[in-house]
């Protein structure tokens, strides 16, 4: 169900980008910034606002990894998907994630805390297998090092929640 | 004393922060005058991160270098510099094996890199930075001139498919029109690679100077960076470099007093591998799904906006300033015929010292792998090498004595690339290799072209079966007719490269194909369908570590009893291996 966005918060985004043209990645990715997601009502005052129609702004934002249609968890466990972590067996921290959350690529746990993403290399090969979460990337994982992580994580968001 | 912390995404991710942020906190609790604490950016020698470097005199280049730095060993350091007592610090102190790794390179595109603070443009500019372009100005080097200079050089494309950057200039200047962009593509998307991220985390300024170099070269008056979504580290940087070099007078209107103006911009990626493509990523910048466009006509002519365009990528600019300043015959003297100067690689994978390596063209792949990294990780046999990433190849050991070098590469299968090099051992599955470039490509292909879009997805099936151990007698041959089609029927190098990872594999590697498509059998002990898991009764002595770990309870045996796998119900997660140890869990 979809729920109502403050339309105002991406008021300052539009304004900044009104004359430039070509910008529509640009204000999406302000959007998502600001709503965690692109909810579809954000989407449809965008196209109003900008005179994108909504089409074009549903291709771009399906057309690119970073754009979420869906929102997503607390935590999103980026979980690096390159050659280097292929290499030395990332497929077993995925595992160990699937394992420890229950959850698989794409998908939410049900209490909100993670989000489980796949993503193509993250660039930091002589670490690998890595994952970033919130920002912060964890290098040389095993399945165990990474359970415990997820799992001080997941005290750490019980706590402020 | 002058004490730097490498602080690049990989330095970050194996805790550097932690490092400096409590050097900083010691550094306020007990001061300790004349010592100054700053960062630096990818030093190149991931393996070693974190990495502290002292230096007893800021002048001199000589530098204490302490590797695998905790925060923990931060006290240990402050105290060592306050007493000067360097000496106690010998633990960490780097090994004479791993120096090698810095030693056998030669660094031009990565001069800068892990010296300097990139968020200072002093630092740059007390090594020589924007002299090259000051020169330029000062001296009324023509545009032509500074073409000539590049081309004498010899310098080739270093994004992947090694094109003449003085012809592309030449393209762009002599297109009609006054309004001209020049654009840099750091959509650095090849998994495996990550040698733009640490120019422009290292060095940023050095990407600005190249493109002010090449935007007065074609006749621009704005140049545009698209970096990747994935490198925030680098935005930031890039940003500030920016920022500091307009303030100074580098960038803007009339450039040190001259009637050469320029702005420089920056465009996040949103993450989509085609954007590489130069067509694609003009086509995002413009706001759109990136979707390559007809060639020609090429940007040179229509490009952005419709208005001629360069684009080069971020290691070609960063040796501009380095060419202008020592001549194309310095840099032409360095290399092979056809290729000329230096290349960066972002060594990875199975490897004993993994990072950064530039290198002089001509040197073998042999040289890089045993020479540089070490050789192999954990005493495995090497088994291959890729290179250039979706785009390139698996090269086998019989043909390691490769030189490197854009046409020698080509005849392996593989290409040059934009510089990735991941290293394979014996437990890497060759088929299953092959398959994840596919998923990668098949999930990357922006649907423009059906040979691509469906072509791909089609390989990807019968790769899938014969990881599975379903795979059929003409499987090979399906795949081989299925390759050609794409190459030939694509209209991007997306498509166009996209079965060399299956080709060079087919080539090179058949048998493990056929093992698996006849005998249901994965040589390399990785595809799960075709692999079961055992404990050598020799070996195990019932410390039980490994059926704590089994998800699944499928592993029986009492305390100090040799333990047994049911393989009815193992899943084959690898859990009781990883726990082994003792080597006793067996893959067959």
């Amino acid at each position: 169900m979809e729920t109502k966005s403050d339309l105002s918060l991406i008021e300052p985004t539009l304004s900044t980008y009104r004359d430039q043209k070509g910008s529509l990645i640009a204000i999406l990715q302000s959007a998502q910034d600001i709503y965690g997601y692109l909810p579809m009502d954000v989407m449809e005052h965008i196209s109003r606002e900008a005179q994108v129609p909504i089409s074009t702004i549903i291709g771009v934002a399906t057309f690119y990894t970073q754009f979420r249609l869906q929102p997503v968890g607390k935590h999103l466990i980026m979980l690096c998907d390159g050659t280097a972590c292929h290499v030395n067996s990332s497929e077993l921290i995925s595992a160990a994630i699937t394992d420890e959350l229950g959850i698989r690529d794409g998908e939410t746990t049900e209490d909100g805390l993670f989000t489980l993403k796949h993503v193509a290399c993250l660039g930091c090969c002589s670490l690998s297998p890595v994952m970033m979460i919130s920002g912060q990337t964890y290098g040389a994982l095993t399945p165990d090092k990474t359970r415990q992580i997820l799992r001080k994580l997941a005290e750490k968001g019980g706590e402020t929640k | 004393m002058r004490v730097i912390v490498g602080k690049g995404s990989c330095g970050i991710a194996a805790g550097a922060n932690d490092v400096y942020d409590r050097l900083q906190a010691l550094s306020e609790e007990t001061p300790c005058p004349g010592t100054e604490l700053g960062i630096t950016g990818c030093i190149g020698m991931c393996f070693l991160e974190p990495i502290v470097d002292i230096y007893p005199n800021p002048r001199e280049e000589d530098c204490l270098r302490l590797v695998h730095v905790q925060e923990s060993d931060a006290e240990a350091i402050w105290h060592a510099i306050c007493e000067d007592d360097l000496g106690s610090l010998d633990h960490l102190k780097i090994k004479q094996e791993d120096e090698e790794f810095l030693n056998q390179q030669t660094r031009i595109a990565l001069r800068n890199c892990g010296v300097i603070d990139p968020e200072k443009l002093e630092d740059y500019t007390a090594r020589g930075g924007y002299r090259s372009l000051w020169r330029i100005l000062k001296k009324n080097i023509t545009p032509e001139e500074v073409i000539h200079e590049i081309d004498v050089a010899g310098l080739r494309g270093r994004g992947g498919a090694g094109f003449s950057t003085a012809f592309k200039w030449q393209a762009a200047r002599n297109a009609p029109g006054e309004e001209k962009y020049l654009i840099c593509n750091a959509d650095e998307g090849d998994p495996g690679a990550f040698m733009d991220r640490a120019v422009i985390e290292g060095d940023p300024h050095s990407l600005l100077e190249g493109m002010l170099i090449g935007a007065y070269a074609i006749g621009a008056k704005e140049g545009i960076v698209y970096v990747r979504a994935e490198y925030p580290l680098a935005i930031v940087r890039l940003k500030k470099a920016i920022e500091d070099a307009t303030a100074a007078g580098y960038l803007g209107d009339n450039i040190m007093g001259s009637d050469f103006s320029c702005r420089i911009r920056i465009k996040a990626g949103a993450g989509a591998f085609v954007c590489g493509e130069e067509t694609a990523l003009i086509e995002s910048l413009e706001g759109k799904r990136g979707m390559p466009r007809l060639k020609p006509p090429f940007p040179a002519q229509e490009g952005y906006w419709h208005k001629p365009s360069n684009i080069n990528n971020v290691e070609t600019f960063a040796n501009v300033a380095w060419i202008m300043k020592n001549g194309g015959e310095a840099f032409a003297a360095m290399g092979t015929k056809n290729s000329k100067g230096t290349k960066v690689f972002a060594l990875t994978g199975k490897i004993k010292r993994g990072g950064l390596v530039e290198i002089p063209m001509g040197r073998t792949l042999r040289d890089v792998i045993f020479g540089i990294g070490g050789g192999i990780r954990g005493g495995a046999a090497f088994k291959a090498v890729q290179l250039g990433g979706p785009s390139g190849g698996c090269v086998p050991a019989a043909r390691l004595d490769t030189q490197i070098d854009y046409n020698e590469l080509v005849i392996t299968g593989a290409i040059m690339g934009s510089g990735g090099m991941v290293v394979m051992d014996e437990s890497t599955c060759m088929v299953n290799m092959a398959r994840f470039f596919l998923d990668f490509t098949t999930k990357e292909s922006c649907g423009k072209c059906i040979h691509c879009r469906l072509g791909t997805k089609r390989m990807k099936e019968i790769l899938d079966r014969i990881v599975e151990g379903k795979g059929e007698e003409g499987d090979l041959e399906k795949l081989e007719e299925l390759c050609n089609a794409v190459k030939d029927g694509a209209l991007c190098g997306l498509g166009n490269t996209a079965p060399n990872p299956v080709l060079t594999t087919l080539r090179y590697f058949r048998r493990e194909f056929e093992a698996h498509i006849r005998e249901h059998r994965c040589p390399a002990g990785e595809c799960r369908a075709l692999i079961s898991y055992s404990i050598d009764p020799d070996k195990c002595i019932g410390c039980t570590a490994c059926a704590r770990q089994c998800p699944v309870s499928a592993i029986r045996g009492e305390v100090k009893k040799i333990h047994e796998i049911d393989p009815e119900l193992c899943i084959k997660c690898g859990n009781c291996k990883t726990a082994c140890r003792f080597d006793a869990v067996k893959v067959r």
